[in-house]
């Protein structure tokens, strides 16, 4: 009989780590929204959806996320900040500040997690969004994301999203959009934190 | 006494191609470094199309000098750490005296289409001043869109100070990034670790 540390496992450890793929949305050119309507649910404790050059139909858009509570619509109340840092490549604007125009307060529309999108071929942004515990029926659920923007007007904008969607119902399905107009190119993972 | 493929595990194993994973890809410790380089395809280096999103930490870099550790990237095909960026830096700070405390952007520390290396916080050389931090990498192998980084590191700065350090831009160049230089703007890396991770 073998030890037990001499066992030897047909399964590639050196994949395991903290998080698991659950899902990939690729744009096909064309998505009016990016859903991820089923995994989202009590077996992990935390999401993480990382979204990479993602490109806008329109130019000087938003990219936005909204959460669905229980009902089939995304329309989760939520309460927000926004903050952001830009710099433009002409090096004659630059600012940290609070964007009062990017937050919500008890509000069910979209939340923006990028600045103003340019739709040049080679604008996109990219970051990452936290949903934390979203199966929880006693908490409000909470989320925070940061991103990187290729803004219309090119600047670069380092971005900050944070608040919670201030229900106790479970948060199922989590949807990204643009403001307006398609996304039209780019990738979102979604992944389960162990 | 059970057999082993009736052994339960009480954790989710999956197939393989659904396990999403942040993988080390490679460790570089400094050591009296002028820079730290992670190239593509050099040794045992993977910065390609393998992951869509890649992390760098650094952990405990401290200089031989009170100096900024900054960043830059190269592009395939290309030579030399001199990529055209745009990039803002902002920090919260607060002095271990208690007289000073803020949060700014500061205008000196960011790029406007340059080709210099990006600051990414400030180390004093006291035996025990450094940087960690990390940089997250997107979508580096694209060749049809800019490639965005961000980045966070907290400073023990030489002035005695305690800096959290945020950093974020693009590469403005369509052309794939396979290469990432780290180096004190004054100085060697004296010490320090990098580690470098994929996100498939």
């Amino acid at each position: 009989m073998a030890d037990y540390t001499a066992i030897k496992y047909n399964v590639p450890f050196s994949k395991a780590g903290s998080l698991k793929l659950i899902t990939t949305f690729t744009s096909d050119g064309s998505d009016a929204t990016a859903t991820f309507a089923s995994g989202v649910d009590s077996t992990y404790k935390e999401y993480l959806f990382i979204f990479n050059s993602i490109h806008p139909e329109t130019n000087g858009v938003y990219f936005q996320v909204n959460f669905r509570d229980g009902s089939t619509n995304y329309d989760a109340t939520k309460t927000t900040t926004y903050f952001r840092a830009y710099h433009d490549e002409g090096d004659t604007a630059t600012s940290l500040e609070y964007t009062t125009g990017g937050d919500l307060a008890q509000a069910t529309g979209n939340q923006r997690i990028s600045d103003d999108l340019g739709n040049g071929n080679d604008e996109c942004c990219s970051g990452y969004l936290h949903l934390f515990n979203p199966s929880s029926t006693t908490f409000v659920k909470h989320f925070i994301a940061r991103s990187n923007t290729y803004h219309s007007s090119d600047y670069s904008v380092d971005v900050y999203t944070a608040g919670y969607c201030n229900v106790t119902a479970a948060i199922d399905g989590v949807q990204f959009a643009m403001s307006s107009g398609e996304i039209q190119g780019g990738t979102i993972q979604m992944f389960g934190v162990l | 006494m059970a057999n082993y493929h009736d052994i339960r595990y009480n954790f989710a194993i999956g197939s393989g191609a659904d396990v999403g994973v942040m993988k080390l890809i490679k460790t570089l410790t400094a050591s009296s470094s002028g820079t730290i380089d992670f190239v593509d395809g050099t040794s045992d280096v993977v910065l390609d199309s393998t992951y869509r999103t890649y992390i760098i930490r650094y952990i405990n870099a401290h200089g031989s000098a009170n100096a900024n550790l900054t960043i830059q990237f190269n592009a395939a095909g290309q030579s030399g750490f001199n990529e055209t960026m745009t990039t803002t830096f902002f920090r919260a700070l607060h002095n271990e005296d208690d007289t000073a405390a803020s949060v700014g952007y500061v205008t000196g520390d960011d790029i406007a289409q340059g080709t210099g290396y990006q600051r990414l916080a400030q180390t004093g050389n006291d035996n025990d001043q450094h940087v960690s931090g990390e940089v997250w990498l997107f979508n580096p192998s694209n060749t049809t869109f800019v490639t965005h980084f961000i980045g966070r590191g907290v400073e023990a700065h030489g002035s005695d100070i305690a800096a959290d350090c945020y950093v974020a831009g693009y590469v403005n160049a369509t052309a794939a990034v396979d290469e990432v230089s780290f180096k004190m703007d004054s100085g060697d890396i004296d010490s320090g670790t990098f580690k470098l991770y994929g996100i498939a």
